[in-house]
C-alpha cells in the first residue's frame, strides 16, 4: 500500500465514519432518554436514502403512505383517550397533527413536478415524510411500554426493526437506490485527491453534530430531555413528561437517521435492508461510549469507518468480521473498567 | 376533629383537602384512611417516625404512586389518573427526600429547568424568578456554574428547593429537608421555610424533626404507621405530653 492508497482509504473511513458517528450519537440520545435500544434506526438510514431516490425519479415514495397509516392510528387512539377523558378541547390538534399534516404533505407531494425540484427541496420533503414517523413509532409502539425492563424493550425494538425492513421491501422493491453525487468537485493537496462529496458529507456531519450540541446546552428543550436522561423522576417533578421526552428523542433520532441516508445513499447503493448494518456500526461506536458518553461514541464510531475501509483494502471479505469482532476486546475493556451497576427499575 | 377549631384559618381558602386517602403496595396498605387539609399560606407538617408512611403521603398526593381516597387540590377534585405533570402544570411542587437533582449540569441548569412547565405554557419570567430564588438562596448565586453533583448536602437541599420555588407553586411539599445535614444547616433551612411563607406559598413539610418542624409550622399531624394518630395547632401539638414523649423528648432526637 502507498501513500495514495492508504489516503484514499482514510478520506473513505473518515467519509462512512462521520456518518457511523452520526447514527452513534442518535442511539445514546435514544437509549439514554427512553432506555430503548434503537435497532430500528438503521430503517431511517434506508427510508432516508430511498424516499429520496423515489422522490427524484418522481414517484411518491410508500414511506408516505407508511406515515399516513400510522398517523390515522395513532390519531384514533388519541381521540378515543380524549373521549374518554372528557377533554374535547384536545380532538382538533390531535386529528390535526395526525390525519390533516400527512394528508397536506401527501397532497402537496402529488401535485408538484417532484424530480425536477432541486435538491435542497427534494431533502427538505424527505425529511418532512421521514422524521415525523419516529415519534409516531414512539406514540404507537413504545409509550405504551414505556416502564418496561430494558430487555422487553430491547425485544420489541427488534420486531420494530424487521416489521420496518418488510415495509421497506414492499415500499421500494428488492432494488437497490443510489442518488446522483452532490458534487462532482474535487481538489488535489499534493498527492492526494480529495472528493468534494466527501467534504460535503464530513462538514454536513459536523455540522449537524454542532447543532445538536447547541440543542443540547444551549435551549431548554435540549436541557429538558438531558434531565430525563441524567434523572427521570426528577425530571418529571419539573413537568418534563416522559412520553414528550421520548417522542422528541425519537424525532431526533429519525431526523438524524434519514438524515445520514440522504447523505451515504450517493455513495453507496442503498437497499431496503442496508440501514441494519449502517446502522450496527453506529452501535458499536455508541459501545465503545458504554451507550452513555456523546463524545466517546462519536470517536468510536469515526475508528470504526476507518477500521471498515482499511480491512476492506486487505482482507475484504472479512471486513464486516473484523468491525463486529472489534466490539469483543471492547466490552472485555469496559466491563473490566466500569464499576458494574444494577439497573434501577 | 379540630377542624374548625381556629377561626382565623377557617376563613382563609383550602388549598389542599385529603379525605380517606389509602395507598397499599401490592397487599401491604402503607396509609389508610388518612384525612389533611391545607389553608392558603399555611405551613402545615406531618410528623412521625421512620416508615410512618410520610414520603408515601406525598409520592400519592404528587401523583407518583397510584391511591384511593379523595383528594381536592385548589377547589377540582383529583382523578384516580392524575399525572404528575398536570399537578406540576396546576402549581403543585414536590421537594423529594433524594433531592432528585440532576447532577452533571450547572445549579443555574438545574434552576432553569424548575421553571420548565412555566416556560413551555408561555411564562417567560424564569429570569426574574431565578434572581428572587438567588436572593433566598445567596449561596446558590456562588455557585451558579458547579455542576449540581459536586454539591455539598446543604447546599443540594437548597438546590433542589431553589429548583421547585422556580415553579412559582401554590403549594410546596417538602420531604425530610432537615435529612442527613448538619444541625447549623438545618437551622438555616428551617428559617428559609419559614420565611417562605411571607411569600404566600403553602407548605407541606413531611419531617422527622418534630421539634424544628412544630417551631415553623401552624398545623401538624402525628402519623404512626400509616394512620394520622394526632393533629392539632402546632402550639397544641409541642404541648402535648404524647408528643413531648416521643418526639421531642428531652434533648430531641437529632
Amino acid at each position: 500500500m502507498d501513500l495514495q492508497i492508504a489516503l484514499l482509504l482514510g478520506q473513505d473511513g473518515i467519509t462512512n465514519g462521520a456518518i457511523y458517528a452520526l447514527l452513534s450519537l442518535a442511539l445514546v440520545l435514544v437509549f439514554t432518554v427512553t432506555r430503548v435500544i434503537f435497532i430500528p434506526q438503521g430503517e431511517f438510514v434506508a427510508f432516508g436514502a430511498l424516499t429520496l431516490a423515489s422522490l427524484q425519479t418522481g414517484v411518491l415514495p410508500g414511506t408516505l403512505w407508511l406515515l399516513i397509516g400510522l398517523g390515522a392510528v395513532a390519531g384514533l387512539i388519541d381521540t378515543v383517550f380524549a373521549l374518554r377523558d372528557r377533554q374535547l378541547q384536545r380532538i382538533p390538534r390531535i386529528l390535526g397533527i395526525n390525519l390533516a399534516l400527512p394528508l397536506a404533505l401527501a397532497g402537496l407531494l402529488a401535485n408538484i413536478p417532484l424530480s425536477s425540484l432541486g435538491l435542497p427541496i427534494q431533502v427538505l420533503l424527505t425529511l418532512a415524510v421521514v422524521v415525523p414517523l419516529g415519534p409516531l413509532i414512539y406514540r404507537l409502539v413504545f409509550q405504551p411500554i414505556a416502564e418496561a425492563s430494558v430487555l422487553v424493550l430491547l425485544i420489541v425494538a427488534v420486531s420494530v426493526h424487521v416489521t420496518l425492513t418488510g415495509l421497506g421491501l414492499f415500499f421500494f422493491g428488492a432494488e437497490g437506490s443510489r442518488t446522483p453525487s452532490f458534487t462532482d468537485a474535487s481538489f488535489e493537496i499534493g498527492d492526494a485527491m480529495i472528493q468534494g462529496q466527501t467534504l460535503l458529507v464530513v462538514a454536513a456531519s459536523l455540522t449537524l453534530i454542532v447543532a445538536l450540541y447547541l440543542f443540547f446546552e444551549r435551549t431548554l428543550w435540549g436541557k429538558a430531555l438531558r434531565a430525563t436522561a441524567m434523572n427521570r423522576t426528577g425530571a418529571r417533578l419539573m413537568g418534563i413528561s416522559a412520553t414528550m421526552a421520548g417522542k422528541l428523542s425519537f424525532s431526533v433520532a429519525a431526523l438524524i437517521g434519514a438524515f445520514s441516508g440522504i447523505l451515504i445513499s450517493p455513495i453507496t447503493t442503498i437497499y431496503y435492508d442496508s440501514g441494519f448494518l449502517i446502522g450496527l456500526k453506529g452501535f458499536v461506536g455508541a459501545i465503545v461510549g458504554g451507550l452513555g458518553s456523546y463524545p466517546l461514541a462519536a470517536a468510536g464510531a469515526v475508528m470504526v469507518g476507518l477500521l471498515e475501509s482499511y480491512s476492506s483494502f486487505w482482507a475484504s471479505a472479512f471486513k464486516e468480521v473484523i468491525v463486529f469482532t472489534l466490539i469483543i476486546p471492547v466490552l472485555v475493556w469496559r466491563s473490566l473498567t466500569t464499576r458494574h451497576t444494577e439497573e434501577e427499575e | 376533629m379540630s377542624e374548625y377549631s381556629n377561626d382565623t384559618t377557617a376563613e382563609k381558602p383550602l388549598i389542599l383537602d385529603v379525605r380517606d386517602l389509602s395507598v397499599s403496595y401490592g397487599k401491604v396498605e402503607a396509609l389508610h384512611g388518612l384525612a389533611l387539609k391545607i389553608r392558603a399560606g399555611e405551613i402545615v407538617t406531618v410528623i412521625g417516625p421512620n416508615g410512618a408512611g410520610k414520603t408515601t403521603l406525598l409520592s400519592a398526593l404528587m401523583g407518583l404512586l397510584p391511591a384511593r381516597g379523595e383528594i381536592v387540590y385548589l377547589g377540582q377534585r383529583q382523578g384516580s389518573d392524575r399525572q404528575v405533570e398536570q399537578l406540576v402544570r396546576q402549581g403543585m411542587t414536590l421537594v423529594p427526600e433524594k433531592r432528585e437533582l440532576f447532577g452533571e449540569m450547572s445549579v443555574e441548569d438545574n434552576l432553569l429547568l424548575g421553571a420548565f412547565d412555566r416556560y413551555r405554557s408561555g411564562k417567560r419570567d424564569h429570569a426574574d424568578t431565578m434572581a428572587e430564588v438567588f436572593d433566598i438562596f445567596p449561596r446558590l448565586r456562588e455557585r451558579r456554574r458547579q455542576l449540581a453533583g459536586t454539591l455539598s448536602g446543604g447546599e443540594r437541599q437548597m438546590l433542589a428547593m431553589g429548583r421547585a420555588l422556580m415553579a412559582r407553586p401554590k403549594l410546596l411539599m417538602l420531604d425530610e429537608p432537615s435529612l442527613g445535614l448538619a444541625p447549623l444547616i438545618i437551622r438555616e433551612i428551617f428559617r428559609i421555610v419559614g420565611e417562605l411563607k411571607k411569600t404566600g406559598v403553602s407548605i407541606l413539610l413531611v419531617e422527622q424533626n418534630a421539634r424544628a418542624a412544630l417551631q415553623i409550622a401552624d398545623y401538624g399531624y402525628v402519623l404512626e404507621t400509616g394512620e394520622v394518630s394526632l393533629e392539632g395547632p402546632s402550639e397544641a401539638l409541642s404541648s402535648d405530653p404524647r408528643v413531648i414523649e416521643s418526639y421531642l423528648g428531652l434533648g430531641g432526637r437529632h
